[in-house]
């Protein structure tokens, strides 16, 4: 994973709340078996019509958002399925973050373990941005993980909350297998003191 | 100060309730609190979450390919195979078997998928049931009928629905891939502590009335997004006098709610389920082990970080009327107008969700033509939901111009049902009886509801094209899908009483 430090972007507005994994990736775009290729269902429903064809209205297909790199959504984003293809689809289409007023606990893990950062603002920012957004679909923004902050446009700054061990790993590109492989002494010791109580699972 | 012999005294009943050392077995705890201090590894700090120990990983064949592919990048063992077992269930199709007896998977890319799942599970050790196995089905429903779901463990499977364990007084939730292969690797996972919140579900439920309706009408009143950092307890006169089947139709959809995971305290009811199950301790280990469930439920004095309540003697039928489960409302009900909801945003939602569903605020929707209903998902597809529909269903038919589908959740359900007759009901009134899976639920495998159809399912999810693109989705509980395959239209189970 390749550190993050500062993001730098254009924002592109999705003032939506709600929004579920199935709408980030439909399931019928889960039966790859490797990470590739999932850009092409981001959003799939709300930007392509029933014939395959571009939906002109959906933001994402607008001129003036093309390269944007910082998704701005309503509350809840991301809540449904465990799907971690929803990052992987963000990221292979180009985001390297969301900020929402609140995130489904599930994305959230995911996209984080993914290097796509989840920014948490209160409400007042959020619709501030979304305003920005309308008034300007160029707004670029600057995320600052190492302060945790966002930038605005206005030179206004704002804090969000991230846990420092997941702070950490983004910051040096680490990520978590590598600490947990490390705890092998004490994974062992704790199976030694905790004998299964279904011994296998494997049908006799 | 505590005397030797005071301290031995402590230890050993420690011990006996198989609690761990933290210092915090004295304190009133709730019973999450008991199976998340059973697991610590290393306890959380200020710097690095905690490591918590798994004692159940179930696999399918969507969320885990790219785990097996990262372990073969790192040169990796799954460390605990006999502790982890895989099912197919998303994917695959629930077409009837041929003459051949073979379920034919007719989408290359599925098939692909499930051959992936195969080979990872022989190079890797790990116990399968595949398509076609007597065993086999969907993740959520094998687990329990298997007796490998049990109280005070911990179990993760990369799918949220993987709440449903919780119904046994375990801590189960769903992961992401990247934690899949956590578990492969090391049978652990990187936590912070969850929030605790109590549901309580006083009274007792009217005829007509079930789980489903239960855990739709939490949804309804507080929202998709009340549960986000906790852990769900559900509680109360309704929950402890349900089946456990039904339980776990409420743990089910605790993550509709915004919870990672949901429990109901084990008694009698999940002890007796359990009892005789293939996984389930025998002989001087079953008493051991009830022994050990009996110390799970929450302790008197114990505190939880928020408490919401229902009244169950109040409620009716629920249906869904929108695009997330938060939207629903006695099945009796008018969908609500713009000017009944407070929060801008919720209005907006509320406009964009009727665009999609074509209905219109302050409209009921007894009545309302429907074309699809599929009886069946890890929500409700046990054999207690089969009975309950089959008993409803028992010499009517569907409607013309409805297509029902019903499908087992799993190869032992179906066989089950099959034994009991059920199957035969179902056909004689002109449902689709099918193998078992996850079918229509999630629209990645053939089974789909078409393009602005409007479908009464018993699954969990009504977002936008969740059983198909462009696919209505109104959720409720089996009863009320039997309804309204009779009419032809979303009808109240009560007037079958």
């Amino acid at each position: 994973m390749q550190p993050i430090s500062v993001i730098t972007g254009r924002i592109v507005a999705l003032p939506v709340q709600d929004i579920d994994t199935d709408q980030i990736i439909p399931a019928r775009y889960l039966k790859v078996t490797d990470k590739s290729g999932l850009a092409e269902g981001l959003f799939y429903a709300w930007r392509f019509d029933a014939d395959g064809k571009p939906n002109p209205n959906f933001v994402l297909n607008r001129p003036e958002t093309q390269g944007a790199t910082i998704l701005v959504a309503g509350r809840n984003f991301g809540c449904g399925s465990s799907r971690e293809h929803a990052p992987w689809a963000l990221l292979g289409y180009g985001f390297k973050a969301v900020i929402s007023p609140s995130f489904a606990d599930i994305f959230r893990n995911n996209a984080l373990k993914n290097g796509l950062l989840t920014v948490q603002v209160d409400d007042e920012t959020y619709q501030q941005l979304v305003s920005l957004f309308d008034e300007d679909p160029t707004t670029t923004v600057t995320i600052d993980l190492t302060a945790q902050t966002v930038t605005l446009p206005d030179g206004r700054s704002v804090h969000f909350p991230i846990d420092p061990f997941t702070k950490h790993c983004l910051l040096h590109g680490v990520d978590q297998m590598g600490f947990l492989l490390n705890e092998e002494a004490a994974i062992s010791a704790y199976e030694a003191s905790h004998p299964a109580r279904v011994v296998t699972t494997a049908r006799s | 100060m505590v005397d030797t012999g005071g301290r031995v005294n402590i230890e050993h009943r420690r011990k006996l309730a198989n609690l761990e050392s933290t210092g915090t077995a004295m304190t009133p705890r709730t019973l999450f609190d008991k199976v998340w201090d059973a697991h610590i590894v290393r306890p959380q700090t200020a710097e690095t979450p905690a490591v918590i120990y798994i004692d159940l990983h179930l696999i399918h064949e969507v969320t885990s390919p790219q785990a097996f592919t990262e372990l073969r990048r790192r040169g990796l063992k799954v460390r605990r195979p006999d502790r982890t077992l895989a099912t197919m269930d998303h994917s695959t199709p629930t077409t009837p078997r041929g003459a051949d007896g073979i379920i034919p998977v007719v989408d290359p890319q599925a098939a692909a998928q499930l051959r992936q799942l195969e080979q990872n599970c022989a190079e890797f050790g790990i116990p399968l049931f595949a398509l076609g196995s007597e065993y086999q089905g969907i993740v959520h429903v094998i687990g329990p009928e298997q007796g490998l779901t049990q109280p005070g463990m911990t179990i993760v499977c990369g799918d949220s629905h993987t709440s449903t364990h919780g119904a046994f007084g375990a801590l189960a939730f769903g992961i992401g891939t990247s934690e899949v292969a956590h578990v492969l690797a090391t049978q652990c996972l990187l936590q912070t502590r969850p929030k605790t919140m109590e549901v309580r579900v006083d009274g007792r439920l009217a005829p007509g009335v079930t789980a489903k309706d239960i855990i739709l009408a939490i949804i309804a009143r507080y929202g998709v997004g009340a549960g986000t950092g906790h852990v769900f307890e559900y509680t109360g006169e309704a929950i402890r006098a349900l089946s456990m089947e039904e339980r776990m139709t409420i743990c089910n959809m605790s993550i509709e709610g915004g919870a990672r995971a949901g429990m109901i305290a084990p008694d009698d009811t999940t002890f007796e389920y359990i009892a005789g199950r293939p996984f389930a301790p025998k002989g001087k280990a079953w008493d051991e082990a009830v022994a050990y469930w009996r110390t799970l439920p929450t302790d008197e004095g114990a505190v939880y970080d928020r408490i919401i309540t229902l009244d169950a003697s109040q409620l009716t039928p629920m249906i869904t009327y929108g695009t997330n489960p938060g939207m629903g409302m006695p099945i009796d009900g008018r969908i609500p107008t713009p000017e009944e909801l407070p929060d801008p945003a919720a209005r907006q939602a509320l406009d964009k969700a009727l665009r999609y569903m074509d209905l219109r605020p302050g409209q009921p929707l007894l009545g309302h033509k429907i074309d699809v209903v599929f009886l069946g998902s890890c929500t409700n597809s046990r054999i207690s939901d089969l009975r309950m529909a089959a008993q409803l269903l028992k010499g009517r038919k569907i409607a013309d111009g409805v297509r029902m589908m019903v499908v087992p959740g799993s190869q032992q359900v179906k066989k089950q049902a099959e034994a009991e007759g059920l199957h035969e009901i179902f056909r004689a009134a002109g449902a689709e009886w099918r193998e078992a899976g996850c079918s229509a639920c999630l629209g990645m495998n053939d089974d789909k509801v078409p393009p602005g159809k409007y479908a009464v399912s018993t699954s969990n999810r009504n977002f936008e094209g969740r059983q198909g693109p462009g696919a209505r989705t109104f959720l409720a509980s089996p009863l009320t899908a039997v309804a309204s395959a009779i009419e032809g239209v979303v009808a109240d189970p009560r007037r079958y009483l």
